[in-house]
């Protein structure tokens, strides 16, 4: 058997090699384009069946058991903007306060990687085991039943940890010299994080929290869990103008509001949705698109901040 | 400002700083003795292998039955189809992000994929059920059920793409430059040296990506309850109507089931099932990262 000759063995076949290499990037772009056009064809269904019902009056009416043509949904966003202003209040000092403590006071030890690798878990417990959480603790234990109140608890517990990392991310990225020069001239390290640190990380941590709280407005399960309703012919408190002016007045009135029951808006869209009518599946989508309508907003706002503070920084 | 004063300042901020940070640890044991301690009283009343080997899952009428099967099986059946689609999806896009696209292209198609998690997941359930099925399952196989898994597992799958692109995106711009121009030099091409080289050196970012993935897939709740309906059944026909371990405890939820009754502690047996299985799966994905990951300089 006689050996081969060395360039025989050795092929490159570059051209059939780049060919597939750019079959195969063609490829990718398919997929990524596929993907894109899922999103717009999501889009364009929900627009198409829910823009004759997304009227003035679809927003600012309650909603109806029998009638889909005379719902609205009114209750729900009441519910949605008490939910995520209570949650915001009181996640975004407890969620900046532990990202401080993690990114500019632990110490290297057991506890605090223990507490670090607690949070990265916390992030990926499903939604709905913090509304079985919210049941038992904020509903049934302290008694504080199916209000706001418990409603909003649980959607703090919920955000924290995404809260929380996106803080520390932004802590992280402010570069040590800044702390360095504000020790140097003696500053505390409270003052070195109140007065550099903190400014310095505001844009990222707004973006951030914003961000978290975007997911607060569409998450369902867990207000289902509490026994949020779904037919709510009221906001919660009722009307301000219904109360005494002044202080005395807008604190009784956010008492009332706090115990009062609530719905929000995704939970009607959920409720209509399981409806087997194709008008309320119609009141779905409006619903759908006051939603999207609400989280665009947001998110506009977050990058209005990013893209605010880059140009201020620079 | 006297040094006293000072110095109680600084501990009395130190300290609530610190509470902030604890109050994620007492998060955690909240959710594992809630879901632990209302378990107990269900346990009492059903032994633990029939709840977890039982093959029947009928808490709510008679003759009633608590084998838990039939909505792991579902849960498995709507995760597994999701990551079926987000997988393959999920790489290529990673791929082309990574290693395709140019700075331009990336800044404009990162945003838009995230938006695909964006999106709440209530509104993932309506498309499923309103076009989904009827317009694309039901056209192309007619025997389709209205409610089916299929399209749930599509919708999940749509829902976690972004998890999987973004995780492994980050996985291989982790991956030296050095790696690739050494392949390139030997006159790899761009499919090669993504595949050879960028693949394996990323791998396990990869697997990470896809447990992480398939943890959020069970994890799931709304779009399933509206998509896959609400029949436990031990199957593996994507077209017919599940029940998953989520979509059970917003069924209860949804109903007016009394305090301190055994199908009110089925919410926490179930619960504490599925915390238990994504907690694992979580690990396991910390786990994949720190063990095998390929450290370079």
């Amino acid at each position: 058997m006689s050996a081969a000759p060395a360039d025989a063995l050795f092929e490159p076949r570059i051209d059939a090699r780049r060919r597939r290499s750019r079959l195969f990037a063609g490829a990718c772009v398919a997929v990524a384009a596929f993907t894109m056009t899922v999103l717009a064809v999501l889009l364009i269904d929900i627009a198409h069946d829910g823009w004759p019902y997304l009227t003035r009056s679809f927003l600012t009416r309650y909603p109806s058991v029998l009638d889909p043509k005379s719902g609205g949904m009114l209750s729900g966003i009441a519910g949605s903007i008490w939910i995520v202003g209570l949650t915001a209040l009181l996640a975004v000092p407890i969620g900046v306060g532990a990202a401080v403590w993690l990114e500019e006071y632990a110490p290297q030890n057991r506890l605090t990687r223990f507490i670090r690798l607690n949070i990265a878990n916390l992030a990926g417990v499903p939604s709905i085991v913090y509304g079985i959480l919210g049941l038992a603790i904020f509903v049934r234990w302290l008694h504080l039943g199916r209000s706001v109140a418990a409603g909003a608890l649980t959607m703090t517990l919920l955000v924290l940890p995404v809260v929380i990392i996106a803080s520390r991310e932004a802590l992280a990225a402010v570069p040590n010299s800044i702390r360095q020069a504000a020790y140097a001239l003696g500053a505390t390290r409270w003052q070195t994080v109140r007065s550099h640190v903190l400014p310095a990380a505001l844009p990222g941590i707004m973006t951030g929290v914003i961000l978290s709280l975007s997911r607060a407005i569409g998450e369902t399960a867990p207000l289902i869990m509490l026994g949020a309703l779904t037919y709510v012919a009221f906001v919660p408190g009722g009307a301000l103008s219904d109360y005494p002016s002044g202080a005395g007045g807008l604190l009784e009135w956010t008492q009332t509001a706090l115990t009062d029951q609530f719905t929000a808006m995704p939970i009607q869209v959920f409720n209509w949705t399981s409806q087997p009518q194709k008008d309320f599946h119609d009141l779905a989508a409006a619903g759908i698109m006051a939603l999207l309508g609400a989280l665009l907003t947001m998110n506009a706002v977050a990058i209005g901040i990013r893209a605010w503070s880059q140009r201020t920084r620079t | 400002m006297p040094a006293i004063v000072r110095k109680t300042r600084e501990g009395a901020i130190h300290a609530a700083l610190f509470a902030c940070a604890v109050v994620s640890i007492l998060t955690t044991a909240a959710i594992v003795w809630v879901l632990v301690s209302e378990s107990l009283g269900f346990f009492r009343h059903v032994p633990l292998a029939d709840f977890l080997f039982g093959v029947r899952w009928a808490p709510l009428f008679e003759p009633r039955s608590f084998g838990v099967l039939p909505l792991v099986c579902g849960s498995l059946l709507v995760a597994g189809g999701a990551l079926l689609i987000a997988v393959p999806i999920g790489l290529a896009s990673a791929v082309f992000l990574s290693e395709y696209a140019s700075p331009g292209v990336r800044q404009f198609a990162k945003p838009v994929l995230e938006i695909l998690a964006g999106v709440p997941t209530v509104v993932y359930g309506y498309f499923a059920l309103t076009f989904i099925t009827p317009h694309v399952l039901q056209r192309l196989l007619p025997g389709t059920e209205i409610f089916n898994a299929a399209s749930a597992a599509i919708v999940v799958g749509i829902m976690i793409i972004p998890t999987m692109s973004s995780l492994c995106d980050d996985a291989f711009r982790a991956v030296p430059r050095t790696l690739r121009d050494a392949a390139h030099g030997l006159a790899a091409t761009k499919l090669e040296v993504s595949t050879r080289v960028v693949l394996p050196a990323a791998m396990s970012g990869v697997a990470a990506a896809g447990l992480l993935a398939l943890a959020r897939a069970i994890g799931e709740t709304m779009a399933v309850t509206l998509a896959a309906g609400m029949t436990p059944k031990l199957t593996f026909n994507p077209l017919t109507s599940v029940q998953t371990l989520t979509s059970y405890i917003v069924q209860v939820s949804l109903g007016d089931t009394p305090h301190g009754t055994i199908e009110y502690q089925t919410i926490f047996a179930v619960g504490l099932t599925l915390f238990a299985i994504t907690l694992t799966i979580n690990l396991a994905a910390q786990r994949v990262i720190r063990r095998f990951r390929e450290a370079y300089e």
